[in-house]
């Protein structure tokens, strides 16, 4: 599973994107969050609080509950601020 | 037409492209956004834009599709740019053609509403020897819901 930071999750997390192979149960965004809050300092800092971490899955935004897969590229930002 | 670059845009020239050999388009509306000194004159020594390549470009074209399917219009331009700016310079554009002015005009304005909430770019402002994060605001979230329920049909009327 591809997975991107950006803003400041990545600056927390100390890198721009890696590549995951999660456990079988992780099968949600959600569940992603709290398996990658377990894998550094850094993603704990970084998913401190899920409340204010935005999600995509294949370039879409993603609801926590959105199922993930091998495949599947996820990113992780905090709320877009364009225009 | 949607355009992510870092490159600035000469507005003149883009929106004469627009309507460039066409006698049909009576109104063109459009919105320049620029970088602001928000902490006081000289203040703001630059503001780094970043965004997601490929999911930028996806997003402002489901908002041009959606614009174009809403109102009456000949054309929608997104001008959005990225990288590190100065006050003073040019961020984003928005233009969109019509008819009349009235789609033209709600057009615009819905376009950068949504620009604020659906577009992924996040602004890292440096100020003297700090650089911080934008955080989103609130009154945007607002401005951009108002268009999910305001849903009365564009007058056909003059220009």
């Amino acid at each position: 599973m591809k997975l991107l930071y950006f803003s400041w999750i990545r600056d927390r997390i100390g890198m721009g994107e890696e590549t995951v192979q999660p456990p079988d149960d992780v099968a949600t965004v959600g569940q992603l969050v709290a398996w990658l809050a377990r894998q550094s300092g850094g993603h704990a800092e970084a998913f401190a609080d899920p409340a204010i971490v935005c999600c995509a899955v294949n370039q879409e935004f993603a609801k926590m509950e959105e199922a993930v897969g091998a495949n599947d590229e996820v990113a992780f930002f905090p709320p877009v601020t364009g225009g | 037409m949607i355009k992510v670059q870092e490159q600035d845009f000469d507005v003149g020239a883009e929106l004469a492209a627009l309507t460039r050999g066409r006698t049909d388009v009576g109104a063109v509306a459009s919105f320049i956004g620029l970088v602001r000194d928000v902490a006081g004159p000289g203040a703001l020594s630059a503001m780094t834009l970043e965004h997601y390549p490929g999911m930028t470009e996806r997003q402002l074209a489901q908002l041009e599709a959606q614009a174009l399917d809403r109102w009456p219009l000949d054309r929608v331009l997104i001008i959005h740019r990225f990288g590190r700016l100065q006050p003073g310079q040019q961020i984003v554009l928005c233009a969109a053609t019509s008819a009349h002015r009235e789609a033209a005009f709600e057009a615009c304005a819905f376009l950068m509403d949504w620009l604020k909430t659906k577009a992924p770019f996040w602004k890292l402002e440096e100020v003297g020897d700090e650089a911080h994060w934008v955080a989103a605001r609130q009154d945007d979230e607002d401005a951009a819901a108002r268009w999910q329920t305001d849903r009365s049909e564009t007058r056909e009327n003059e220009s």
